[in-house]
């Protein structure tokens, strides 16, 4: 294939995947909406949109309750009025919820959605997703999520407004500092796979007993609060806290532009979902997935959405963290037990390539008198 | 073809931006099109097959060296509708410097010229670089990092020079002891 026919390929692939998460954003949000509403004993959205099932009794039952809710908000957003206020700076101000939502898409470009895999002739290899065999995959995440700090940021100084400044300067804060912990939490699947490949952290997690959660449980726990500060869920959602700030950054957007900072958080949740699902839980891998390749898609998209679940339960469990709190939790908690972690797997992983490990092993066995 | 149509694109994203914070008199401004310059030179480092450089360019230049100048912006002065000359005292000895750097680097290029196919010269044609090593050029670039025979040294002298910028700020930082 000639890089051309590659690049239309990868286009077409991209387009695909971003409908479809764009369209697991719309119903995330109904997720959201409707499992918080059942945790905190209330039924949430019920009325836009249901499939009737006839019963005995002559009354139709409503099935599937605010199954249209989502496109009820979109069409709401849509012809909300969309308000530029006056002393505002225009281009930054525009240029925000842009550049907030296109690393939040961005991201999606190197997960592996699923394993080698033929669909309409065309063979994809060495596993789909939008742009497969990228040797520095993860960095790239990485660098993307990094990025993504410019949208609030950006916002928040834009709307000229003390609210949101205050907004912006806490989540760029909160993002810098959890960045860390992440990034050098990272290193462990990257140390254990031997590679920085998306595609092959998940091809070293072969069997359920493999996969990188049971070998490195810690690096998985930080990962997941990591990427939890990242997102600014809850308990790390301060930079919204509508108590104080009246939700921060975004109190001086309206219409769709508000809208698209909604969509980013949720396609971040989603992104991020998938990715700890790909660093951790064998990403696309499960029972049978050799034989037919298509499952690889069922699987991702069920853990992503068992993810999902767990940052809503979350959400709907911790109270909210003070920010001092936590600035002391990220310097002084997750980073020092990430660096710990990694050096102690760093050790581990070089002990056992020279060998020493398992005559240590035993020996320590026949010193205590067990071996 | 296409990769030189990529190329002028790309390389035109990266002038005209750079061309844009040094004449722009909106400070802020002047910052968000340096964070898009150095967006253009991570896509020149992918157009030469340089996936490691480009993410790091995006994670130091963009994540954080960018966001340090926009937050020192952000902090100091309000800027918001104030206006500055992109002219100092010191516009002589810059523009001085730039007929230098220009001078040295169309010298270096002038010795290979003219690039045609046929010449022999190292930019007439891309060099074919297999790719395993493509594949296995981060860890090539980790070994040469901490290798006695390559980089170790000024590896080294890097992280020292980091650790006495990190300890120097923490000691401005540090409450002095008549303000308890």
């Amino acid at each position: 294939m000639t890089p051309g026919q590659l690049a239309l390929r990868s286009l077409i692939v991209g387009f695909i995947i971003t409908f479809a998460v764009i369209t697991g954003f719309a119903y995330t949000t109904l997720l959201e909406r409707k499992l918080l509403a059942r945790l905190q004993g209330r039924i949430g959205p019920n009325r836009a949109g249901y499939i009737p099932v006839p019963t005995r009794s002559g009354k139709p039952r409503r099935f599937l309750g605010g199954i249209m809710q989502p496109a009820a908000d979109a069409v709401k957003l849509f012809f909300k009025e969309d308000i530029t206020p006056a002393k505002v700076d225009r281009w930054v101000y525009t240029l925000a919820p842009m550049l907030a939502v296109i690393p939040a898409i961005l991201i999606l470009a190197v997960i592996p959605w699923a394993g080698e895999i033929t669909i309409l002739g065309q063979t994809f290899s060495p596993y789909f997703a939008i742009a497969p065999g990228v040797n520095v995959g993860i960095v790239f995440v990485l660098a993307i999520t990094s990025i993504g700090v410019y949208g609030v940021v950006l916002a928040g100084w834009a709307s000229n407004s003390k609210y949101a400044v205050l907004g912006g300067i806490r989540a760029s804060a909160q993002m810098i500092s959890y960045e860390l912990a992440l990034g050098l939490t990272v290193l462990v699947p990257i140390m254990l796979a031997d590679s920085m490949d998306l595609g092959e952290i998940v091809a070293a997690q072969k069997g359920v007993i493999d996969w990188f959660v049971f070998r490195q449980p810690l690096a998985a726990i930080i990962f997941w609060i990591g990427a939890l500060a990242e997102l600014q869920r809850a308990p790390f959602d301060l930079l919204e806290a509508e108590q104080e700030l009246s939700a921060g950054y975004t109190v001086e957007y309206a219409g769709m532009r508000f809208g698209m900072f909604f969509m980013a958080e949720y396609m971040k949740m989603i992104a991020l979902s998938a990715i700890t699902a790909t660093l951790f839980f064998g990403g696309y891998r499960g029972p049978f997935v050799d034989q037919v390749p298509a499952l690889g898609f069922l699987y991702i998209g069920l853990k992503t959405f068992i993810g999902l679940c767990i940052m809503i339960w979350i959400r709907a469990t911790l109270p909210r963290f003070r920010y001092d709190q936590l600035m002391a939790f990220g310097w002084k908690r997750m980073l020092p037990i990430s660096v710990l972690n990694f050096v102690v797997v760093g050790i581990f992983i070089v002990l056992q390539e020279e060998g020493i490990l398992q005559p240590l092993f035993e020996n320590t066995l026949r010193f205590l008198g067990i071996g | 073809m296409v990769e030189q149509i990529v190329f002028i694109l790309v390389s035109l994203f990266t002038l005209i931006t750079a061309v844009v914070v040094v004449t722009n008199r909106n400070l802020f401004h002047a910052a968000l099109a340096l964070m898009a310059s150095f967006l253009g030179v991570a896509g020149l480092y992918v157009l030469l097959d340089a996936g490691f450089l480009a993410a790091a360019q995006l994670l130091v230049y963009i994540g954080a060296i960018s966001i340090l100048i926009i937050f020192a912006i952000m902090l100091t002065r309000r800027l918001m509708h104030a206006l500055e000359s992109p002219f100092n005292s010191q516009w002589g000895l810059g523009a001085f410097t730039a007929v230098v750097a220009f001078a040295v680097m169309a010298g270096v290029i002038a010795q290979f010229w003219p690039v045609t196919p046929d010449s022999v010269t190292p930019l007439a044609s891309r060099p074919e670089v297999s790719a395993s090593i493509l594949r296995g050029s981060v860890a090539e670039l980790g070994r040469a990092l901490v290798s006695s025979d390559a980089y170790v040294i000024p590896f080294e002298i890097a992280s020292v020079l980091l650790l006495a910028a990190l300890i120097g700020a923490i000691v401005v930082a540090w409450p002095k002891a008549e303000d308890e």
